[in-house]
Protein backbone atom coordinates (compact mmCIF):
# COMPACT_ATOMS: atom_id res chain seq x y z
CA UNK A 1 0.00 0.00 0.00
CA UNK A 2 2.75 2.41 0.99
CA UNK A 3 4.84 1.61 -2.04
CA UNK A 4 1.99 2.08 -4.53
CA UNK A 5 1.11 5.34 -2.83
CA UNK A 6 4.67 6.47 -3.24
CA UNK A 7 4.67 5.58 -6.94
CA UNK A 8 1.34 7.40 -7.39
CA UNK A 9 2.69 10.55 -5.77
CA UNK A 10 5.94 10.39 -7.71
CA UNK A 11 4.07 10.16 -11.01
CA UNK A 12 1.85 13.09 -10.04
CA UNK A 13 4.77 15.32 -9.11
CA UNK A 14 6.58 14.34 -12.31
CA UNK A 15 3.52 15.33 -14.36
CA UNK A 16 3.16 18.59 -12.44
CA UNK A 17 6.84 19.34 -13.01
CA UNK A 18 6.42 18.70 -16.74
CA UNK A 19 3.40 21.05 -16.82
CA UNK A 20 5.23 23.89 -15.13
CA UNK A 21 8.60 23.24 -16.78
CA UNK A 22 7.25 23.20 -20.31
CA UNK A 23 5.16 26.28 -19.54
CA UNK A 24 8.38 27.99 -18.45
CA UNK A 25 9.91 26.99 -21.80
CA UNK A 26 6.86 28.48 -23.56
CA UNK A 27 7.35 31.70 -21.63
CA UNK A 28 11.11 32.08 -21.89
CA UNK A 29 12.07 30.55 -25.24
CA UNK A 30 13.31 33.13 -27.73
CA UNK A 31 12.16 31.13 -30.73
CA UNK A 32 8.41 30.96 -31.11
CA UNK A 33 8.56 27.55 -32.82
CA UNK A 34 10.12 26.12 -29.66
CA UNK A 35 7.36 27.82 -27.68
CA UNK A 36 4.71 26.16 -29.82
CA UNK A 37 6.19 22.70 -29.37
CA UNK A 38 6.64 23.20 -25.62
CA UNK A 39 2.96 24.14 -25.55
CA UNK A 40 2.24 20.69 -27.01
CA UNK A 41 3.97 19.09 -24.02
CA UNK A 42 2.09 21.38 -21.63
CA UNK A 43 -1.30 20.41 -23.05
CA UNK A 44 -0.47 16.69 -22.93
CA UNK A 45 0.65 16.84 -19.32
CA UNK A 46 -2.41 18.89 -18.35
CA UNK A 47 -4.42 15.94 -19.65
CA UNK A 48 -2.37 13.83 -17.21
CA UNK A 49 -3.32 16.17 -14.36
CA UNK A 50 -6.99 15.68 -15.31
CA UNK A 51 -6.49 11.92 -15.04
CA UNK A 52 -5.16 12.41 -11.49
CA UNK A 53 -8.32 14.38 -10.73
CA UNK A 54 -10.33 11.39 -12.05
CA UNK A 55 -11.76 13.45 -14.92
CA UNK A 56 -11.03 11.03 -17.73
CA UNK A 57 -13.51 12.53 -20.14
CA UNK A 58 -11.85 15.92 -19.83
CA UNK A 59 -8.43 14.34 -20.32
CA UNK A 60 -9.56 12.83 -23.62
CA UNK A 61 -11.26 16.09 -24.63
CA UNK A 62 -8.06 17.96 -23.78
CA UNK A 63 -5.97 15.72 -26.02
CA UNK A 64 -8.48 15.75 -28.89
CA UNK A 65 -9.40 19.45 -28.86
CA UNK A 66 -6.30 21.22 -27.56
CA UNK A 67 -3.57 19.04 -29.01
CA UNK A 68 -5.46 18.02 -32.12
CA UNK A 69 -7.20 21.30 -32.85
CA UNK A 70 -5.97 24.45 -31.19
CA UNK A 71 -2.30 23.55 -31.22
CA UNK A 72 -2.39 22.65 -34.91
CA UNK A 73 -4.02 26.03 -35.58
CA UNK A 74 -1.35 27.80 -33.53
CA UNK A 75 1.49 25.99 -35.29
CA UNK A 76 -0.16 26.84 -38.62
CA UNK A 77 -0.22 30.50 -37.65
CA UNK A 78 3.38 30.38 -36.43
CA UNK A 79 4.55 28.84 -39.67
CA UNK A 80 2.53 31.26 -41.80
CA UNK A 81 3.53 34.44 -39.99
CA UNK A 82 7.18 33.81 -39.15
CA UNK A 83 10.30 32.89 -40.87
CA UNK A 84 11.37 29.82 -38.92
CA UNK A 85 14.84 31.05 -38.13
CA UNK A 86 13.74 34.55 -37.26
CA UNK A 87 14.00 34.98 -33.49
CA UNK A 88 13.68 38.75 -33.37
CA UNK A 89 9.91 38.73 -33.47
CA UNK A 90 9.64 37.49 -29.88
CA UNK A 91 11.66 40.18 -28.21
CA UNK A 92 10.26 41.54 -24.94
CA UNK A 93 7.57 44.20 -25.19
CA UNK A 94 7.16 45.14 -21.54
CA UNK A 95 10.59 44.91 -19.97
CA UNK A 96 11.05 41.57 -18.28
CA UNK A 97 12.49 43.19 -15.18
CA UNK A 98 9.13 44.84 -14.54
CA UNK A 99 6.84 42.01 -15.61
CA UNK A 100 8.87 39.26 -13.92
CA UNK A 101 8.74 40.58 -10.33
CA UNK A 102 5.10 41.59 -10.80
CA UNK A 103 4.12 38.09 -11.88
CA UNK A 104 6.29 36.55 -9.13
CA UNK A 105 4.51 38.74 -6.61
CA UNK A 106 1.11 37.61 -7.87
CA UNK A 107 2.26 33.97 -7.72
CA UNK A 108 3.55 34.37 -4.17
CA UNK A 109 0.26 35.94 -3.13
CA UNK A 110 -1.72 33.12 -4.72
CA UNK A 111 0.44 30.45 -3.06
CA UNK A 112 0.05 32.17 0.31
CA UNK A 113 -3.73 32.29 -0.24
CA UNK A 114 -3.88 28.63 -1.25
CA UNK A 115 -1.79 27.33 1.64
CA UNK A 116 -3.33 29.50 4.34
CA UNK A 117 -6.99 28.88 3.51
CA UNK A 118 -8.62 25.98 5.42
CA UNK A 119 -10.36 24.22 2.52
CA UNK A 120 -13.35 22.09 3.41
CA UNK A 121 -12.22 18.99 1.59
CA UNK A 122 -14.86 16.31 1.12
CA UNK A 123 -13.43 13.76 -1.27
CA UNK A 124 -16.09 11.96 -3.24
CA UNK A 125 -15.41 8.48 -4.50
CA UNK A 126 -17.32 8.02 -7.74
CA UNK A 127 -17.73 10.96 -10.03
CA UNK A 128 -16.83 12.30 -13.41
CA UNK A 129 -18.25 9.60 -15.60
CA UNK A 130 -19.33 10.53 -19.09
CA UNK A 131 -22.84 9.54 -18.08
CA UNK A 132 -22.99 12.25 -15.39
CA UNK A 133 -21.57 14.90 -17.68
CA UNK A 134 -24.05 14.04 -20.44
CA UNK A 135 -26.97 14.13 -18.06
CA UNK A 136 -26.01 17.48 -16.61
CA UNK A 137 -25.29 18.99 -20.06
CA UNK A 138 -28.64 17.89 -21.44
CA UNK A 139 -30.56 18.66 -18.26
CA UNK A 140 -29.51 21.45 -15.96
CA UNK A 141 -27.22 23.30 -18.37
CA UNK A 142 -29.29 22.86 -21.53
CA UNK A 143 -29.50 26.61 -22.16
CA UNK A 144 -25.76 27.12 -21.78
CA UNK A 145 -25.17 24.18 -24.10
CA UNK A 146 -27.34 25.73 -26.81
CA UNK A 147 -25.72 29.14 -26.34
CA UNK A 148 -22.33 27.47 -26.77
CA UNK A 149 -23.59 25.93 -30.01
CA UNK A 150 -24.64 29.39 -31.25
CA UNK A 151 -21.25 30.75 -30.19
CA UNK A 152 -19.48 28.06 -32.21
CA UNK A 153 -21.62 28.93 -35.22
CA UNK A 154 -20.76 32.60 -34.78
CA UNK A 155 -17.06 31.82 -34.53
CA UNK A 156 -17.31 29.67 -37.66
CA UNK A 157 -18.99 32.47 -39.62
CA UNK A 158 -16.64 35.09 -38.23
CA UNK A 159 -13.49 33.14 -39.04
CA UNK A 160 -14.75 32.35 -42.54
CA UNK A 161 -15.59 36.03 -43.08
CA UNK A 162 -12.20 37.20 -41.82
CA UNK A 163 -10.27 34.65 -43.85
CA UNK A 164 -12.09 35.35 -47.10
CA UNK A 165 -10.02 36.31 -50.14
CA UNK A 166 -9.46 40.03 -50.57
CA UNK A 167 -11.08 41.39 -53.72
CA UNK A 168 -9.01 43.91 -55.61
CA UNK A 169 -12.18 45.83 -56.54
CA UNK A 170 -12.50 47.01 -52.96
CA UNK A 171 -9.44 49.19 -53.39
CA UNK A 172 -7.49 47.67 -50.51
CA UNK A 173 -3.90 48.63 -49.91
CA UNK A 174 -2.48 45.25 -50.73
CA UNK A 175 -3.75 44.95 -54.27
CA UNK A 176 -0.57 43.19 -55.29
CA UNK A 177 -1.93 39.99 -53.84
CA UNK A 178 -4.05 37.92 -56.13
CA UNK A 179 -7.71 38.04 -55.27
CA UNK A 180 -8.63 34.56 -56.28
CA UNK A 181 -6.52 32.65 -53.79
CA UNK A 182 -7.48 32.08 -50.21
CA UNK A 183 -5.92 34.07 -47.38
CA UNK A 184 -3.76 31.21 -46.24
CA UNK A 185 -2.12 30.75 -49.60
CA UNK A 186 -1.81 34.51 -49.95
CA UNK A 187 0.06 34.72 -46.67
CA UNK A 188 2.30 31.82 -47.56
CA UNK A 189 2.97 33.32 -50.99
CA UNK A 190 3.89 36.57 -49.32
CA UNK A 191 6.19 34.82 -46.91
CA UNK A 192 7.85 33.02 -49.79
CA UNK A 193 8.26 36.33 -51.63
CA UNK A 194 9.85 37.88 -48.60
CA UNK A 195 12.24 35.03 -48.16
CA UNK A 196 13.52 35.37 -51.70
CA UNK B 1 -3.50 11.01 -1.59
CA UNK B 2 -2.42 14.25 -3.13
CA UNK B 3 -3.69 17.33 -1.29
CA UNK B 4 -5.88 19.88 -3.02
CA UNK B 5 -3.32 22.61 -2.49
CA UNK B 6 -0.82 21.05 -4.88
CA UNK B 7 -3.30 21.05 -7.75
CA UNK B 8 -4.09 24.67 -6.97
CA UNK B 9 -0.40 25.59 -6.98
CA UNK B 10 0.01 24.02 -10.44
CA UNK B 11 -3.02 26.02 -11.56
CA UNK B 12 -1.62 29.25 -10.10
CA UNK B 13 1.74 28.59 -11.77
CA UNK B 14 0.10 28.17 -15.16
CA UNK B 15 -1.88 31.37 -14.62
CA UNK B 16 1.23 33.37 -13.71
CA UNK B 17 3.30 32.02 -16.60
CA UNK B 18 0.48 32.86 -19.02
CA UNK B 19 0.26 36.33 -17.54
CA UNK B 20 4.02 36.75 -17.98
CA UNK B 21 3.77 35.74 -21.64
CA UNK B 22 0.91 38.18 -22.25
CA UNK B 23 2.87 40.99 -20.61
CA UNK B 24 6.29 40.36 -22.12
CA UNK B 25 5.86 38.92 -25.60
CA UNK B 26 5.33 41.07 -28.64
CA UNK B 27 4.35 38.37 -31.10
CA UNK B 28 0.56 38.10 -31.36
CA UNK B 29 0.63 34.31 -31.70
CA UNK B 30 2.73 34.06 -28.52
CA UNK B 31 0.19 36.22 -26.69
CA UNK B 32 -2.49 33.78 -27.83
CA UNK B 33 -0.41 30.93 -26.36
CA UNK B 34 -0.30 32.81 -23.05
CA UNK B 35 -4.08 33.17 -23.07
CA UNK B 36 -4.41 29.42 -23.63
CA UNK B 37 -2.15 28.79 -20.63
CA UNK B 38 -4.30 31.08 -18.46
CA UNK B 39 -7.47 29.25 -19.54
CA UNK B 40 -5.87 25.88 -18.79
CA UNK B 41 -4.83 27.02 -15.32
CA UNK B 42 -8.40 28.08 -14.61
CA UNK B 43 -9.63 24.73 -15.90
CA UNK B 44 -7.36 22.79 -13.53
CA UNK B 45 -8.65 24.86 -10.60
CA UNK B 46 -12.25 24.16 -11.62
CA UNK B 47 -11.72 20.41 -11.88
CA UNK B 48 -9.76 20.29 -8.60
CA UNK B 49 -12.52 22.09 -6.70
CA UNK B 50 -15.13 19.90 -8.37
CA UNK B 51 -13.28 16.77 -7.22
CA UNK B 52 -12.21 17.83 -3.74
CA UNK B 53 -14.74 20.36 -2.47
CA UNK B 54 -18.12 20.23 -4.17
CA UNK B 55 -18.22 16.57 -5.09
CA UNK B 56 -20.47 17.26 -8.07
CA UNK B 57 -19.68 17.16 -11.76
CA UNK B 58 -20.48 20.85 -12.28
CA UNK B 59 -16.85 21.94 -12.41
CA UNK B 60 -16.10 19.52 -15.22
CA UNK B 61 -19.10 20.82 -17.15
CA UNK B 62 -17.76 24.32 -16.74
CA UNK B 63 -14.40 23.20 -18.13
CA UNK B 64 -16.17 21.89 -21.22
CA UNK B 65 -17.57 25.38 -21.79
CA UNK B 66 -14.10 26.86 -21.20
CA UNK B 67 -12.71 24.56 -23.91
CA UNK B 68 -15.49 25.59 -26.31
CA UNK B 69 -14.75 29.27 -25.73
CA UNK B 70 -11.01 28.66 -26.13
CA UNK B 71 -11.65 27.02 -29.51
CA UNK B 72 -13.76 29.95 -30.71
CA UNK B 73 -11.21 32.45 -29.47
CA UNK B 74 -8.31 30.63 -31.11
CA UNK B 75 -10.07 30.32 -34.47
CA UNK B 76 -11.17 33.96 -34.65
CA UNK B 77 -7.90 35.32 -33.24
CA UNK B 78 -5.80 33.36 -35.70
CA UNK B 79 -7.96 34.54 -38.61
CA UNK B 80 -7.42 38.12 -37.39
CA UNK B 81 -3.68 37.51 -37.00
CA UNK B 82 -3.39 36.16 -40.54
CA UNK B 83 -5.25 39.22 -41.83
CA UNK B 84 -2.91 41.49 -39.86
CA UNK B 85 0.06 39.66 -41.33
CA UNK B 86 -1.38 40.11 -44.78
CA UNK B 87 -1.78 43.85 -44.30
CA UNK B 88 1.28 44.74 -42.21
CA UNK B 89 3.75 41.94 -43.06
CA UNK B 90 4.36 41.49 -39.32
CA UNK B 91 2.53 40.22 -36.26
CA UNK B 92 4.46 42.44 -33.88
CA UNK B 93 1.89 44.11 -31.65
CA UNK B 94 4.05 47.22 -31.27
CA UNK B 95 4.14 47.92 -34.99
CA UNK B 96 0.50 47.35 -35.89
CA UNK B 97 -0.76 50.74 -34.86
CA UNK B 98 -3.05 51.85 -37.66
CA UNK B 99 -6.71 51.11 -37.29
CA UNK B 100 -7.92 51.87 -40.79
CA UNK B 101 -5.69 49.77 -42.99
Amino acid sequence: MQFSDLIYQMIFYAVAAIVLGSAVIVALSRNIVYSAFALLLTFFSIAGVYVFLSAEFLAVAQVVIYVGGILVLIIFAVMLTNKVKDVNLSNPSAPAYIAGPLVALIFAGLVWLITSTPWKVALSQDMGTVNDIGNILMGKYMLAFEVAAVLLLGALLGAAYLARPVRSAHGRKNNTLSGSDSTLSDASNGARKERN
Amino acid sequence: MIPLQHFLIVSAGLLCLGLYIVLVRKNAVAILMGIELILNGASIAFVAFSRYVSGAVTGQTFVIFIIIIAVCEAAVALAIILNIYQNFRTVDTDQTKELKG
